[in-house]
């Protein structure tokens, strides 16, 4: 058991929750769980801007995060907006049936 | 002297200039004022040249064009005693016919394009002859030759003319790739193309390159001057309306080769060969356009391959080394066929576009005055003794019997093929009974004052220009070959006419007894003529047809190559060069509707992708670069 | 020590409840185990000594963000039978190419040398603190942060407008 903790064990958790949102966008089909996976790729690189701000001691980082979610919420807010409205013409929130735009 | 030269010179660009921009808006009679007057300013400023020029000519520079290491071109022009009489007869005779044209042109829409077109032609004249290097010359050759293709093509909405026009464009272009070959090789060899290098035995260059020079330029003349194989574009070129034929195709634009060859003189003595070739040519040419004009019906066909016949002439007397003489019947020749053309100009006038003599007959009493300049024309031309024709004739018959006895009796022969055919169409335009149609006779008209005048004028100078040159036989005094001694000697008069004295009492009796018999014979033959046969057969027939040159070109270059077009187009073209385009095409098509199916609207695909892609080009990074 | 035993502990705890959210079948339980990462993630910012940031993350993600999800799942009325389910080839696929992912990612920084590594605990850092992160804010950032609340402005306008019932829209599998 590791006694103590490096900044490679908070990189290997960012990736980890990264490629976990990855795979939720990849097998799911429910767009809001699509949006969710998306929200868990956003924090998982807000844990990783914080961990280096805290590394080199430098509060540029944190304001960083602070920046992505406000965008994050900008994001969410519209996008739940878009998401509605598919349901709503669509009567689906399906990601598969929302391929319009394709050719 | 620049400034009346610059005069000179841009007189007619301003001419061609308001006539080609503003010609719409102009009436017909200032069109005509103004392209005329251009001409004549042009005229009185060469006469201002006379008195000022120098005996050794004098190289006037405006500006340099163009300075390149291996290369200068100036833009400056050569006055001397040469390039002054050929501006002389140019802008002489070119007023006259500008003149001529404002009467014959009157009923044609296109009369201000017509002068714009005359116009832009007495320049590049201009140019050609009085530019001091090959480079200008060659400006004003295309030049000319670019006037010419408009000319011939005036009225361009009839196929067939078109054809003429594009015909003599091509032909001459075979020519001027020699021409142009021609300069190449004379930069080459002297290292710059201005007319200053040429001086008598300061060449430095082996026979066979000065052959070699020497043959392509001519090539460049046998295009121009219309001679053997290249003169078939001439008599075609008799499409274009008559006082073109009569400045372009007989008084200036086919003497360029001529005025090349004169110019050139110093390098072509060079070559005893090429001399000996231009003689042969010029011979041949005279020889084999003369006796297609014996039986051609079409006055101004006639009179072409007559113009075709007589450059030939000028090309004996220059091939035998009788620079001056050749240069003298192209001054005299322009004088007389100019006066030929315009009076069959005038002729065609008052028989309502009729061009076939055999359609014509009785006209003297008509059109009086027409009838007598054209005769004194015609009488210039065969040589009536002490008109102009017969003296410059006379002279190269002389020239070419001290050169070779068996070139004086074919060239004699040529001669009197000449009395013929143009006896034949006087005899047939002017005598015996009308054979036109009744409207035509009613429509008979003598021409307006402002085209008898040129007629006039011309007629005279056809009598007297000859008086400058005439054989000491008459105690004449060569006033032409001092004249133009500075530029250009006689190879023959130096020898003197003394040891033939007693040829020369032979050739005028000769000349003498051969006129009055083929008066005789001509007019028992075509003076009261009934009827006038369209169709000749044997022999005649094929001389009526040209020899069927047209047709064995035709058969041996255009078919061909027409077919190799044929081929080239359906297989290179269309298989090969529009294949490689419409594979493109085509790959790009199927490459579009195969890749769209990729393009499927599913956001996640879409992710799986960009997924795969981070992972190759990491992956990529981890195993070739770090 | 104890924050060692913390962090690995909260590290399984959002590992875990990301897993959740992406394979539970109701969206509803992938919301609430979402919000469980989100307390994880915040636990590790204070963890690492950035309070701030920890309690804005419970306040606008678990807090607001969340929420709003939830709101929409309810309001559309979804469950987990009308989930749409992708083929499992495309889930194989799927999981190979998010394994790849992790995989390489996880190579690379083992090829990447970050130098010596100091303790991350305890953190003697004291920028993640209010009065620091304020000072930092509304002086080198403030444009930015400027901007920032107009792009909040607009996406709200652009809710209300995508969220508007409009009568003039025809449904189109209706």
């Amino acid at each position: 058991m590791l006694k103590e903790v490096f900044i490679d064990h908070y990189i290997y958790l960012a990736l980890t929750l990264f490629c976990i949102g990855v795979l939720g966008v990849l097998i799911r089909r429910n767009a809001i769980v699509l949006f969710m996976s998306i929200e868990l790729m956003l924090n998982s690189v807000n844990l990783l801007l914080v961990a280096f701000s805290s590394r080199m001691g430098d509060a540029a980082g944190q304001i960083f995060v602070f920046f992505i979610m406000t965008v994050a919420a900008a994001e969410v807010a519209v996008g739940l907006a878009i998401i509605v409205m598919l349901y709503r013409n669509t009567r689906s929130i399906d990601i598969g049936d929302a391929n319009k735009l394709k050719w | 002297m620049n400034t009346i030269l610059a005069l000179l010179i841009l007189a007619p660009v301003v001419g061609f200039l308001i006539n080609g921009l503003y010609g719409h808006k102009l009436s017909k009679n200032l069109s005509a004022v103004i392209g005329s007057t251009a001409i004549l300013v042009s005229f009185i400023c060469t006469m201002l040249l006379y008195k000022t020029v120098p005996e050794t000519g004098s190289r006037i520079q405006f500006f340099n064009i163009l300075s390149l290491e291996a290369f200068n071109l100036d833009a400056a022009f050569l006055i001397d005693h040469l390039s002054l009489m050929m501006m002389s007869i140019i802008t002489g005779i070119g007023f006259l016919i500008h003149l001529y044209s404002a009467g014959y042109m009157h009923h044609d829409k296109g009369m201000s394009k017509f002068f714009a077109y005359l116009n832009l032609f007495i320049f590049s004249m201009l140019l050609l002859v009085a530019g001091s290097s090959y480079t200008l010359m060659f400006f004003g050759w295309e030049g000319v030759g670019l006037c010419s293709y408009l000319l011939i093509g005036f009225w361009f909405t009839n196929g067939e003319y078109a054809n003429a026009a594009k015909k003599a464009f091509v032909m001459n272009r075979i020519g001027d790739l020699g021409f142009l070959m021609g300069m190449f090789l004379f930069l080459q060899n002297f290292g710059s193309l201005d007319y200053s290098v040429l001086k008598e035995g300061q060449l430095h260059i082996s026979s066979g390159m000065a052959t070699a020079i020497t043959l392509l330029l001519f090539v460049g003349a046998m295009g121009k001057s219309a001679q053997l194989p290249l003169y078939t574009w001439l008599p075609d070129a008799m499409a274009g309306p008559t006082p073109v034929s009569a400045l372009i195709h007989a008084a200036t634009m086919v003497t360029a080769g001529i005025y090349m060859i004169v110019r050139s003189n110093a390098l072509f003595v060079m070559s005893p060969f090429t001399m000996h070739f231009i003689a042969t040519i010029g011979l041949a040419t005279a020889l084999f356009a003369g006796t297609i004009a014996l039986f051609q019906n079409d006055i101004k066909k006639v009179l072409a391959y007559s113009t075709v016949s007589q450059l030939g002439f000028m090309f004996l007397g220059l091939g035998v080394g009788a620079f001056t003489s050749g240069m003298f019947h192209l001054m005299t020749h322009a004088f007389f066929k100019a006066l030929l053309f315009l009076g069959a100009g005038s002729v065609i006038h008052a028989m309502s576009g009729e061009q076939n003599i055999a359609k014509m007959g009785g006209l003297r009493k008509q059109i009086p005055i027409t009838f007598w300049t054209f005769t004194i024309g015609v009488f210039a031309i065969i040589g009536i003794p002490f008109t102009s024709g017969f003296v410059s004739k006379d002279e190269i018959l002389n020239a070419t019997y001290a050169f070779s006895p068996m070139y004086f009796y074919l060239a004699a022969i040529g001669a009197g093929l000449t009395i013929f055919y143009m006896l034949r169409l006087w005899y047939l335009t002017f005598f015996g009974n009308f054979r036109g149609t009744k409207e035509q006779q009613d429509h008979m008209h003598e021409s307006p004052l402002n085209m008898t005048l040129p007629l006039m004028v011309l007629a005279v100078l056809s009598i007297v220009g000859g008086f400058i040159q005439l054989p000491e036989l008459f105690h004449g005094h060569p006033y032409l070959n001092e004249y133009l001694s500075p530029v250009v000697k006689n190879l023959v008069a130096e020898h003197g006419t003394e040891g033939h004295e007693g040829f020369e009492w032979a050739l005028f009796g000769g000349t003498i007894v051969v006129l009055i018999a083929m008066f005789a014979w001509t007019s028992n033959l075509f003076g009261k003529k009934e009827s006038v046969s369209e169709k000749y057969s044997g022999f005649a027939g094929v001389l009526e047809n040209k020899y069927y040159v047209d047709e064995i070109y035709n058969f041996l270059v255009v078919k061909p190559i027409e077919h190799i077009s044929v081929l080239l187009s359906k297989i290179v073209d269309n298989k090969i060069v529009d294949g490689m385009v419409f594979i493109t095409g085509k790959f790009v098509t199927w490459s579009g509707t195969t890749l769209r199916y990729i393009q499927n609207g599913q956001t996640g695909f879409y992710f799986l992708m960009m997924s795969i892609a981070i992972v190759v080009m990491l992956a990529y990074n981890l195993l070739f670069k770090l | 020590m104890l924050a060692t035993y913390a962090f690995f502990f909260l590290a399984f705890i959002a590992i875990f409840f990301a897993l959740l959210v992406v394979f539970s079948k109701n969206p509803i339980h992938s919301c609430l185990y979402l919000v469980l990462t989100m307390f994880a993630i915040a636990g590790n910012y204070v963890l690492l000594n950035a309070q701030f940031l920890a309690v804005v993350q419970l306040i606008v993600y678990a807090g607001a963000i969340m929420v709003l999800f939830l709101f929409t799942i309810m309001l559309l009325n979804l469950s987990s039978e009308n989930e749409p389910v992708k083929s499992n080839l495309i889930k194989f696929i799927a999981t190979i190419g998010g394994g790849s992912l992790l995989l390489v990612f996880v190579l690379a920084l083992k090829k990447t040398d970050l130098g010596p590594a100091p303790l991350m605990f305890p953190n003697p850092n004291q920028q993640g603190m209010i009065q620091n992160l304020g000072k930092v804010l509304f002086s080198e950032y403030v444009f930015p942060f400027e901007v920032i609340s107009i792009l909040i402005l607009i996406s709200l306008m652009g809710a209300v407008v995508l969220g508007r019932k409009d009568k003039k829209v025809n449904p189109i599998n209706e």
